[in-house]
This record gives C-alpha cells, sequence and structure tokens, in this order.
C-alpha cells in the first residue's frame, strides 16, 4: 500500500534562551504513514508537538533530524504544495486585506484564473458558513471564529488531495463546530485527505477513521480508533437521567447496585451505572421515589479514558 | 529555472506589497511634500527669479530623497519581519511559493510603491518650478529623480538584507548607517590611498567596495543648476544599482531560506 504522508524518525529540537542557547526537544523520533481518503486525527495534549509536527511538514519550520513525504514527494519541494492545503492554528491573515481580497490572492498564488477565483471564493466562502455582508470587510474587523473559518476556506481554494488542518475548530461557536463537521465529512466524500491536529473528543469520535496520539513528543499509539478504543478496555458507562426526585432520597437504595454512582441535578438526578444490565433494577427504585426517567444513554468514556492514558505519562 | 510561474509568482506578491503599502497610508507623506513645496514656492517670493527656482530644486530633491529614505528604511525593514512576526507568512510558503520568489516579489512592491511616489513628488516640484518661471528646470531635473529613485532601490534591499537576520529595530538602525556612510564612500577611498599602514588600507578598501557607493547617486546640486546627468553617468549607475542589489537579494535569499518560522 502507498502512503500520501510519511513521516520518519523525525525530531525537532527548539533554541531558546539568548544567551545560553538550550535546546529543548519538541518532536522526538516521529515515525507515522498516512494513506489517503480518510480523516486522520493528530492527538495531544498541549504541547505534545502536534503544531511542530505540521509546521515541519509545511516547510516552515526545519526538522533537527529525519524526513517526511507528501504525495511522494520530499516536503522540501515547492510543486507538491500545489496539491495540498493548511489551516494554520490560530490564523492570521493581511489584515488590510478584505476576505474576499484574501481568497483572490491566495487563488493567484495558484495560478487559478480570475473566473475560476471568483467562483471558488464564493463557493468556499458561503461553505464555510460565513455571512455574505462580512466578505467585503477587512479582515482586522473580522473575530477569531471568522478568522477560523476565512482560514478553512483558503486552504481549499487549490481543490487540495490533501488539507492540513491545524486545530480547525477552535473558536467556532456550536453552529460552526457542526458545520465544519460537515464540510470536514463531505471533503472525505470527495476524497480528499484530512489531517486534522485536535484535542475536542467529540470532534475526534464524529469524524476520525485513524489516530495518532502524541506524548511530549513520542508517538504513544497510532491505529483505528475503534481497535485502540477496544484494546484499552475501558468500561462503558451509561448515564440515566430522572426527574421529580432528589438525588439524596435515592442513595441508600442505590446502594446495591455495584458501580453506580449519583449525582444531584438541578430538576432531578443523574445516575451513572456500569452494566446495562442494571438499568432494570434501577427503574423501579425510581418510580418507588416518586420520580420518572428522561432519559438513558450510553456515554463514551472510552475515548477520554483512552486519550488521558496515552497523553499522560 | 526561470520560468512563467516564477515570474507571476513575484509579480502577485509585488502587487500585494504595492497595496499594502498604499492601504497602510505610506503615500500620505505626499501631502506633507506637496505642502513644503507649495510653502516655498510662495514664501519664496522675495528672491530673483533664478534663486527662487533654484531654492526649489535643492529643497524639493533633497526632500523626495529623505522622506523616500524613510520609506525605504522603516517599510524595507518591516516587509519581511512583520509578516513572520503576524503569521502571516504561513498561509504562502505552505503555498507553492518559493522563499526567494517572495523576497523579490516584497523587494519590488515597494521598489514599485517609491517609483509612484517619487513621481507624484517629481510632478509638485515641477509644477512648482513651472509656477515661479523656471519652466527649463521644471523638465532638466528629471534625470537627478531618476538617480533619486536608483538610490533608493539600494537602500531598500539593504533593509531588506539587514531584515533578514536582525530584529526591525537594529535593521533600521544599521540601514540608517549605511545611508550615510554609503554618502561618503569616494571619500573613504581616498582616504585609504593615503593611508601608511597596508593593512589599515585594505580594510579601507574592502569597505568601499562592500558599501554602496551613494555618491554616484547625488546630482541634486547640480540639478539645481541647470545640469541633467550625462547618459553615461546615468547608465553606469543603474548599472551599478543593478548588480548591488541583485547580490544583495541573493544572500537575503541564502539567509532568509534557512530561517525557522516560528
Ligand atoms: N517557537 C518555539 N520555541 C521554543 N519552543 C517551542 C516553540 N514552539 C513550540 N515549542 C515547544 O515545543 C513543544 C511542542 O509545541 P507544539 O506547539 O508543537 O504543541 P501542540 O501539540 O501543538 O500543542 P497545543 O495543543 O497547545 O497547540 C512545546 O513544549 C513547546 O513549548
Ligand atoms: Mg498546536
Amino acid at each position: 500500500m502507498s502512503y500520501i504522508i510519511e513521516i520518519e524518525n523525525l525530531s525537532k529540537d527548539y533554541e531558546v534562551g539568548f544567551w545560553k542557547k538550550k535546546r529543548v526537544r519538541a518532536l522526538d523520533d516521529l515515525n507515522l504513514q498516512v494513506t489517503g481518503g480518510q480523516i486522520f486525527g493528530f492527538l495531544g495534549g498541549n504541547g505534545a508537538g502536534k503544531t511542530t509536527t505540521i509546521k515541519i511538514l509545511m516547510s516552515l519550520i526545519f526538522p533537527t533530524t529525519g524526513k517526511a513525504k507528501i504525495l511522494g514527494s520530499d516536503i522540501s519541494d515547492v510543486k507538491m504544495r500545489s496539491r495540498i492545503g493548511y489551516c494554520p492554528e490560530n490564523p492570521y491573515f493581511y489584515d488590510y486585506l478584505k476576505a474576499r481580497e484574501l481568497m483572490n490572492y491566495f487563488g493567484e498564488l495558484f495560478g487559478l484564473d480570475p473566473a475560476l477565483r471568483n467562483q471558488k471564493t464564493e463557493e468556499l466562502l458561503t461553505r464555510v458558513g460565513l455571512d455574505e455582508k462580512d466578505w467585503n470587510k477587512q479582515l482586522r474587523k473580522f473575530s477569531k471564529g471568522m478568522l477560523q473559518r476565512v482560514g478553512l476556506a483558503q486552504a481549499l481554494i487549490n481543490e487540495p488531495e490533501i488539507v492540513f488542518l491545524d486545530e480547525p475548530m477552535s473558536g467556532l461557536d456550536p453552529i460552526g463546530r457542526r458545520e465544519i463537521r460537515e464540510l470536514i465529512h463531505e471533503l472525505r466524500e470527495k476524497g480528499t485527505t484530512v489531517f486534522m491536529s485536535t484535542h475536542i473528543l467529540s470532534d475526534i469520535e464524529a469524524l476520525c477513521d485513524r489516530v495518532a496520539i502524541l506524548r511530549k513528543g513520542k508517538l504513544a499509539a497510532t491505529g483505528n480508533l475503534d481497535e485502540l478504543l477496544s484494546e484499552s478496555g475501558a468500561a462503558q458507562v451509561y448515564e440515566v437521567n430522572v426527574k421529580g426526585v432528589a438525588a439524596a432520597a435515592l442513595e441508600n437504595e442505590l446502594k446495591g447496585i455495584a458501580g453506580a454512582t449519583i449525582s444531584a441535578k438541578p430538576t432531578g438526578a443523574n445516575i451513572q451505572i456500569t452494566d446495562e444490565k442494571d438499568i432494570d433494577l434501577i427503574l423501579p427504585i425510581i418510580r418507588n421515589a416518586g420520580g420518572s426517567l428522561v432519559s438513558v444513554q450510553p456515554v463514551k468514556q472510552s475515548l477520554e479514558e483512552l486519550f488521558v492514558k496515552e497523553t499522560e505519562s | 529555472m526561470l520560468n512563467f510561474s516564477v515570474i507571476s509568482h513575484i509579480f502577485t506578491i509585488a502587487r500585494n506589497t504595492f497595496r499594502e503599502a498604499v492601504r497602510d497610508r505610506v503615500l500620505y507623506n505626499l501631502v506633507l511634500f506637496v505642502l513644503l513645496i507649495t510653502a516655498s514656492a510662495i514664501f519664496l517670493g522675495e528672491l530673483t527669479a533664478g534663486q527662487e527656482a533654484r531654492t526649489i530644486v535643492n529643497l524639493g530633491l533633497s526632500a523626495m530623497l529623505i522622506f523616500g529614505a524613510f520609506i525605504s528604511i522603516f517599510v524595507g525593514v518591516s516587509l519581511v519581519s512583520k509578516e513572520i512576526e503576524r503569521r502571516t507568512i504561513y498561509a504562502i510558503f505552505s503555498k507553492p511559493i518559493g522563499r526567494g520568489e517572495f523576497i523579490v516579489g516584497k523587494y519590488l512592491g515597494l521598489c514599485l510603491t517609491l517609483a509612484v511616489n517619487v513621481l507624484i513628488m517629481g510632478v509638485g516640484v515641477s509644477l512648482a518650478l513651472l509656477y515661479v518661471g523656471g519652466g527649463r528646470l521644471a523638465f532638466s531635473i528629471w534625470g537627478a529623480i531618476f538617480l533619486i529613485f536608483l538610490e533608493l532601490t539600494i537602500l531598500t534591499a539593504v533593509a531588506i538584507l539587514f531584515s533578514s537576520f536582525s530584529s526591525p529595530a537594529l535593521s533600521a538602525l544599521l540601514t540608517f548607517f549605511i545611508f550615510v556612510i554609503g554618502h561618503f564612500s569616494a571619500s573613504l577611498k581616498e582616504f585609504a590611498a593615503n593611508l601608511g599602514s597596508s593593512f589599515t588600507r585594505l580594510f579601507f578598501d574592502v569597505l568601499y567596495y562592500v558599501l554602496p557607493n551613494l555618491s554616484l547617486y547625488s546630482f541634486i546640486t547640480n540639478a539645481a543648476h541647470g545640469d541633467a546627468p550625462p547618459v553615461k553617468m546615468t547608465g553606469g549607475a543603474a548599472l551599478y544599482a543593478l548588480c548591488y542589489v541583485g547580490v544583495l537579494l541573493v544572500v537575503t535569499n541564502l539567509i532568509f531560506s534557512r530561517r525557522n518560522f516560528k
């Protein structure tokens, strides 16, 4: 199988300090292969080295050792970059340009003709949910979330085969996040590979086919998300929401059920159990206490556990 | 490897740099300049006709050089450093743009800004000369104006070079020193010739060849007397500027290509 991203023994030391330069290892011997046509989640806690890796792949910084290839070409190959897209972390663009002008400028750098530039600009700005009245506003007047949307739009202007998104959801409101999730899904359907860094677990769950988890610059785990979750052996948790009864009134009765915990809520109580079968035992207890059932739902706590396990040493 | 896409990248970046300068109100210095020229044209009324025109040329072209040098130095040192600091450069180099293309594009964009600036100032001075009855001077000064522009293109390249490895403030200071010393570089050579010790002589000789010889572009006093620079002088000065700028841009590119953008 051929990989579209191949990272080999990649390390990066940053030099810090003014006089006595100290070397800080941000990335430590990373090896990673990504196949095409999927959404690849690049995970890790703050300072794990995600942005460092992506910046090396974009040739914005140079690795201390190691090498990497994208689409079969070495990352130093300038021409290869016409086939990829990139949205930086907390993107910032020329603030004297209007959103439309920025898209047009970048389209021109890719050598697109004016008509196509214009068409892609309108299509993408609409697609990322930027209000049409903001298209002709200077970017200095944009909010963080609006800039993030422009950042995503500009990353797609050349219809890239792979798009690198460094925390694409940061700064977005809930509607924005849903819109961008849909956009990322659509990209995959069209055959675009998405390589995204994030630490938002629900996004990983909703989007990613495969993930790699970094811990302090080292690769801690990589693989299919479902496989990683079952390997980690974390327990499934169910959440039972009830109303019309105080948590205190149920506490005694629940002591008989192994693993059950209860917490008070403004309208009633929230019970967590680890065994599906316990639901049948809980229902009569709730009814006897005068409460009623609102919902029962499984909670994928396993992803959080996996994340915590792999990102903490 | 100079193909069409390289040229079109450079052109696109240069145009955007020009747009940035205009939107950042760099050309507003023209307002001040026009006020200065108008005021001097009006208040110099006491002098006799010939002197009046001469003073306007001296004042106008000197102001043109100083205003232009200000733009070259301050906009020049921030051309690239501002893009690194604000991280606007991330979205550029993830696209198929070489670092050299970016440097040359930014450089040419500022040169275009300077050309427009110098052109408008030149027209202002010419109009003022026509107003005070110095009709002949209004045309003969354009050779000197072209030399001023050439000098500014060199200064801009110096500013970009410094900013590729030092902070904007230090770069501005160093570029200013070069601007001042560059005007005396011919004296450096004479000075070196009179020195006894061969080592210090070598030192000043090297300095003479490394520093830009900006005295090649000083023609303001002559222009005030109605002289135009000979074609041979202008051609030589243009060739010198081309070579000097070329070398500086190559060196800038070498330094810049190795930079990590943090
Ligand atoms: N310019 C820099 N100079 C020095 N050290 C740096 C620099 N940039 C990053 N680092 C260090 O490198 C490590 C990795 O940083 P990086 O930005 O790659 O993390 P990250 O995984 O993207 O984190 P986050 O989730 O917070 O964005 C951190 O320890 C950080 O302190
Ligand atoms: Mg990061």
